[in-house]
């Protein structure tokens, strides 16, 4: 690997990669616990901010988007944004009809 | 100097590499045998194909959010069925196969970081270790999908109400959970319940299926050398995907196997 041929982009190390390893596993431990406590309806809402908190992680660092080139980043928020308008507007229109056993 | 050829083309060549822009009349500039013709540079490849991989992710963001989506709706439909559905499901061993999961990605992230600065032995290493642990994954859902197939929990025509209809004669749930018996129609749609359940993990275990086959390969190929001269891109892309399934598995668990717990 020599002047030329040599990457540009930034490599992320493994001391990132363990950190983010370790931040996984405590989340993972924080949902499970959390599932056993009687929240009622905090219990979906804080199991998926912390799947959500553990898929940002994923993504920024194992996936390297956090180190990516701008056109990537706007590329992955925008397929999620899209994903987000898709799926609440579909749970919008079923939660608003009168149909009774909503 | 638009009307002359010879220095527009040298132009043009200096683009490929800086050092050699002195050489603008050689034809055929040195650069690494990767670096396909129609790119500018490796970084100018290297960076298209990453979009065009995040590209291919996002369609199957929109693959399984569908699957998602219809998860909801359902669970908001017939609700009590689909909780006395989810205590089916055995929280360690979710659990477990998160872990695995998770593991699985660390050491595919530690795999691209071998090939990136050229270390074949630990490129070798980490994609066996991540074979290892998707095979692994794959063995548990075994233990669960055949759990599901003796107390005939899989749709079709042997699936049994029993457990739901009349929890007690499922002591082991019943314990746990404490169950009060469903009306027979709502007892009917925990089969919605399991066809979800068996539609999402299913799909997502083809995902590791076809990961784990084309992990075979690049252990195969990094064995022989490749991927540590440079030419990181196929495991930088197969990353992606490999991460890309463990953030479905995430959602999953949370789904399917957590919030259903108490209710």
């Amino acid at each position: 690997m020599s002047g030329q041929n040599e990457h540009a982009h930034h490599i992320v190390g493994p001391g990132v990669y363990v950190v983010i390893l370790f931040c996984l596993l405590i989340g993972t431990g924080l949902t499970v616990w959390a599932s056993f406590l009687e929240l009622g309806p905090w219990n979906p809402i804080i199991a998926l901010a912390i799947a959500t908190g553990k898929a940002m992680l994923v993504v920024l660092f194992f996936m390297h988007v956090k180190y990516s080139t701008k056109l990537t980043k706007l590329t992955v928020f925008a397929g999620i944004f899209m994903f987000l308008v898709l799926i609440s507007m579909t749970l919008a229109d079923y939660m608003s009809r009168a149909w009774g056993s909503w | 100097m638009p009307d002359s050829p010879a220095i527009a083309h040298g132009a043009e060549r200096s683009v490929y590499n800086a050092d050699n822009a002195d050489n603008a009349d050689n034809l055929h500039v040195e650069h690494p045998p990767y670096l396909r013709h129609h790119f500018n540079s490796t970084e100018q490849q290297a960076d298209t194909s990453s979009f065009a991989m995040w590209l291919f992710l996002l369609t199957e963001v929109m693959f399984f959010g569908g699957l998602f989506t219809a998860y909801l709706i359902y669970r908001n439909w017939y609700y009590p069925a689909f909780v006395a559905g989810s205590h089916q499901l055995n929280v360690i061993w979710g659990t477990t196969n998160t872990v695995v999961l998770i593991l699985s990605s660390f050491t595919m992230a530690m795999g691209v970081w071998c090939a990136e600065t050229g270390r074949r032995k630990g490129l070798v290493l980490s994609l066996s270790l991540t074979f290892i642990l998707g095979l692994a994954f794959l063995g548990i859902k075994t233990i669960e999908y055949h759990e599901k197939w003796e107390k005939h929990h899989v749709p079709g025509f042997h699936y049994s109400l029993s457990s739901f209809t009349e929890p007690q004669s499922d002591p082991a749930i019943y314990a746990e959970y404490h169950d009060k018996p469903l009306a027979p129609d709502m007892a009917r749609h925990t089969e919605l319940y399991f066809s979800l359940y068996f539609a999402m993990t299913g799909m997502h275990a083809l995902h590791m299926i076809i990961g784990i086959g084309i992990l075979g390969f690049m252990i195969f190929r990094a064995r022989a050398g490749a991927y540590t001269s440079g030419h990181v891109t196929f495991v930088e892309n197969f990353g992606l995907y490999w991460h890309f399934v463990d953030i479905v598995w995430i959602y999953l668990f949370a789904l399917l196997y957590l919030i259903s717990r108490h209710q």
